[in-house]
């Protein structure tokens, strides 16, 4: 190896390093001690990231032909970009310079002078032992495909694409049900501002049908994703619906004539009926209606067909198969949404044994104009109007047992409930809370408004729902035990109908989503953002981005800014047309290869593929988002990366270890 | 060896998204530890290859610390349950060279969580000092085994500093 020329630069930060580091002692000892090393000049500097500073480490990189820099100052996550763009711009591969942590490391964390000094001494030393085993590397370019593939079709799903292709961008959006719309689409009315949820909604899903630039693939799943970041390929599979929709009017007349009926546990949330020709409500978009082969009578018996003779367009096709398509794209944008929580699993509060105990959803088909019951707010019987109501918050969140989170949309929603009970049937309304969370704009007005509406609230948590009655009074009701800790008593409060607002759970199925798309999920379940602050809706996967309640618990205004921002985050991208990559990946050496595959299975980005001819494994550099996993574990070291080799990481261990300060780098 | 207090050398290792983040939120805030341990910086944890750990102890090292995102929260998906196991292998491979297993040891932290890394620096300085000099090489010799586990080894052995402390 020829003697690399090093300059090594000690920054003072003020006083903030030099208050507890000895900066000109470090110096001298890095331009004396390292001399035999390749360090041909260490010099200090009250600002090293300032113009002046960068200017002084450009001048020596000209002058004195420096191969190799090392910056002594503060942790790379604030400052590497600087020190590489300085170097870079005076005429150095900007990877090739190295910056070490002396002030977050040594100055903040220690006080004895002595003993930081010695300290930042050995990180300078294995800084510069790395930085001689440090290669000139490249950024990859990959040229980025315009077009978007958005999974899910709720409001996140839904803005986002709208966004991407009103900007002239085509996008695929893949919905699992037979319609988009997703939860919004089952609501009545949608708080603080009560506007209509189909008003708002139904305009939306209209345009994305109609949409010249969205292929709208509903009925379908995405089977498999490859590729990287501007270049993916994505398997996805268009489940039979058995209606051909080139000649499917949307009239509807099939739904009426097919004598089978289901109950429907998707849309009215298992409260009312479906026939198995079905779309998921009247204004679904596409407006095709789907066979449920499972419940349909011919696919059972092979006898019925009453779907068929009555559509005047000849377009049902029980011969219809699965399609499998293959779409490219280069963003991907994941509005998966949440499933609501299983409320008979807090089993004290009866659900699913107590008849009038009802979901937040169930509760929301129950108040819609379209929904089983026209909009009544009735008894599960179908015709009692409740005289009392009982509201029970968190239910699923906030409890150790089930979900430690809060799921944000709750106390809204509950309150939501209330007013409209009270409105629409005079019922008393009795809210049962822990914290009464209405941050946002608007939101503790709208419960001040409930307030005054008269209704109840109690605060504690409820300990059970039963219907068993101690005095004449709650006879025939349900009974709702409670410590009211206002007033530090036990009470039992008597309703004719309770409603559990229900927490919002990670879909069922997120981790294998996650997996799928090379992203991961929180200890809860929910998709992990890059930054929980400061980029909340990338992903640590390039070209993969996350909206709304996959993301976490929130209401629609959120959903909406995420799916935009998502959808801005990938137009961004889209009008790069290309993108750099960090030159930070693994590589195998054919020559070394055993083709043991153990490496394989171990990439969470199956960036790793075995080349069956010449029975090597071969990294697909664009996949490869650099973890080194696979660099550790090859038996035969066959596999290297780029700024994190064997060989870096054992020479920034000698360094810090100081041995190898007595001994000349030999060529 | 003179009567000072035994300052324990301990390398430690973290990953560039969680625990390195911790480390620096650490100096951030200000917190407290004491010098005796000096960090490398990895992409993930996953990239923690055992002969590290050995080098680590080989070049003088009295303790080896790995550090990284809590399990469920690597960011390379869950590579960090590789680490784990690594360090359970190491920490059994290394007793096995007469080696206290508490001087591997494996820590989670956040980047949120500066003060619990310091406080686990502190801790296990604490102990390592505790537990005295490792001199390995040394110990290896008296055990009549071989302590050369590569050829890169072997250059350290000959290093000046084992050379004079084993003297
Ligand atoms: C009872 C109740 C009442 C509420 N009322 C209000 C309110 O009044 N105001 C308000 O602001 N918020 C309200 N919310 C919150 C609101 O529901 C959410 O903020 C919003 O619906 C989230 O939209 P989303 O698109 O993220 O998810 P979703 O609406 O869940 O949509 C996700 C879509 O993705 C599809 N999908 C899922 N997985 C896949 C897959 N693997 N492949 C393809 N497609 C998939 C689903 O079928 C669905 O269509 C309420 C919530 C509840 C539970
Ligand atoms: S682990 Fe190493 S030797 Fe085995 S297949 Fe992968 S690259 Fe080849
Ligand atoms: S370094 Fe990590 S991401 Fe890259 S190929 Fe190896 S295992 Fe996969
Ligand atoms: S990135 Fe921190 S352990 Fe994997």
């Amino acid at each position: 190896m020829p003697q690399e020329r090093i300059g090594v630069y000690v920054c003072h930060c003020g006083s903030n390093i030099a208050g507890t580091v000895d900066v000109e002692e470090l110096t001298a000892w890095a331009g004396e001690a390292l001399r035999h090393r390749g360090v041909v000049v260490a010099r200090d500097y009250k600002f090293m990231c300032s113009s002046l500073g960068q200017d002084l480490i450009a001048k020596d990189i000209k002058e004195d032909a420096l191969t190799r820099v090392v910056v002594a100052a503060c942790s790379p996550h604030l400052h590497e970009a600087t020190f590489r763009k300085a170097c870079a711009d005076a005429g150095m591969n900007p990877y090739l310079c190295e910056l070490v942590s002396i002030r977050e490391q040594v100055s903040w964390v220690h006080t004895d002078k002595a003993a930081a000094t010695a300290k930042a001494k050995a990180v300078i030393s294995g800084g510069v032992e790395r930085v001689i085993h440090h290669a000139p590397l490249e950024p990859m370019s990959v040229p980025i495909n315009p077009a978007t593939l958005v999974v899910g079709g709720g409001i996140a799903g839904i803005q986002a694409a709208m966004e991407i292709a009103d900007s002239g961008f085509h996008v695929y959006l893949v919905e699992r049900e037979p319609s988009i719309g997703g939860h919004m689409a089952q609501f009545d009315k949608t708080f603080p501002t009560l506007d209509c949820a189909a008003c708002i909604l139904t305009p939306k899903m209209v345009s994305i049908g109609s949409h010249p630039h969205i292929t709208l693939l509903t009925y379908s799943e995405v089977e498999q994703v490859d590729g990287y970041v501007g270049n993916f390929n994505v398997t996805v599979r268009k489940k039979a619906s058995y209606v051909n929709s080139d000649l499917c009017t949307g009239c509807s007349v099939c739904e009426e004539k097919c004598p089978k009926s289901v109950i429907d546990p998707v849309f009215e949330a298992g409260l009312g009926y479906r026939k198995a020709i079905y779309r998921s409500f009247p204004q679904a978009v596409p407006k095709f209606p789907v066979i449920d082969a499972d419940n349909c009578i011919y696919f059972d018996t092979g006898k019925c067909k009453a779907c068929e003779i009555h559509c005047e367009a000849g377009a049902i096709d029980f011969e219809q198969e699965d399609q499998i398509l293959e779409l490219n794209v280069g963003n991907i944008i994941l509005a998966t949404g949440y499933d609501l929580f299983d409320a008979r699993r807090e089993t004290q509060y009866g659900y699913g044994r107590l008849a009038n105990v009802f979901t937040s959803l169930e509760f929301e088909r129950l108040t819609n104009a379209a929904g089983p019951t026209n909009g009544n707010i009735v008894l599960r019987d179908g015709e009692t109007t409740p005289k009392s109501v009982g509201i029970i918050h968190c239910v699923g969140s906030r409890d150790r047992k089930f979900n430690n989170y809060c799921s944000v949309i709750c106390c809204m929603q509950s309150l939501k409930f209330a007013h409209l009970v009270k409105e629409r049937t005079g019922a008393e309304v009795f809210n049962f809370y822990i914290d009464m969370r209405t941050a946002y704009k608007e939101y503790d007005e709208f419960y001040q408004r409930v307030l005054s509406e008269g209704v109840h609230f109690i605060r504690g948590r409820v300990a059970e729902v039963t219907d068993v009655s101690n005095t004449p009074e709650e006879e025939d009701k349900l009974v709702i035990q409670i410590e009211d800790t206002r007033i530090g008593r036990q009470r039992r409060i008597p309703v004719d109908m309770v409603i559990l607002s229900a927490a919002l759970e990670p879909r069922h199925d997120s981790d294998e989503v996650a997996h799928q798309f090379g992203i991961s999920c929180s200890v809860n379940g929910w998709f992990i953002e890059k930054h929980p602050k400061l980029d909340p809706v990338a992903t640590m996967t390039e070209g993969i981005y996350i909206a709304g309640c996959a993301q976490g618990p929130k209401d629609i205004p959120s959903t909406v800014t995420q799916g935009a921002a998502a959808a801005a985050r990938v137009l961004g991208r889209i009008q790069q047309k290309e993108m750099a990559l960090e030159p930070i990946r693994a590589e195998v050496t054919e020559a070394l290869c055993s083709g043991c595959r153990i490496c394989n299975n171990l990439c969470p980005y199956t960036a790793i593929v075995f080349d069956e001819a010449k029975e090597v494994s071969v990294i697909n550099a664009a996949l490869c988002q650099g973890c080194g996993t696979c660099v550790a574990a090859c038996p035969s070291n066959a596999i290297s990366g780029t700024q994190f080799s064997n060989e870096q990481v054992m020479a920034q261990l000698h360094g810090l270890l100081m041995l190898n300060i007595m001994e000349p780098v030999v060529s | 060896m003179n009567n000072e207090q035994f300052e324990p050398v301990i390398i430690g290792f973290t990953c560039n998204w969680c625990s390195y983040r911790a480390a620096d939120l650490a100096g951030t805030a200000r917190v407290k530890y004491p010098p005796n341990v000096r960090l490398i910086r990895l992409m993930c944890s996953g990239r923690i290859d055992p002969t590290f750990v050995l080098q680590a102890f080989a070049g003088g090292a009295d303790g080896v610390l790995i550090t990284g995102c809590h399990p469920g929260e690597c960011h390379y998906l869950e590579q960090n349950l590789k680490a784990l196991r690594r360090t359970m292998l190491l920490q059994r491979t290394v007793a096995q060279f007469g080696i206290e297993p508490e001087r591997v040891r494996l820590v989670w932290a956040s980047a949120a969580e500066g003060v619990y890394l310091a406080n686990a620096i502190t801790e296990m300085v604490e102990e390592i000092r505790a537990l005295g000099p490792l001199n390995w090489p040394q110990v290896a010799a008296l055990n009549g085994k071989s302590h050369v586990l590569t050829p890169a080894i072997a250059s350290v052995v000959v290093s000046e500093e084992l050379v004079e402390a084993a003297i």
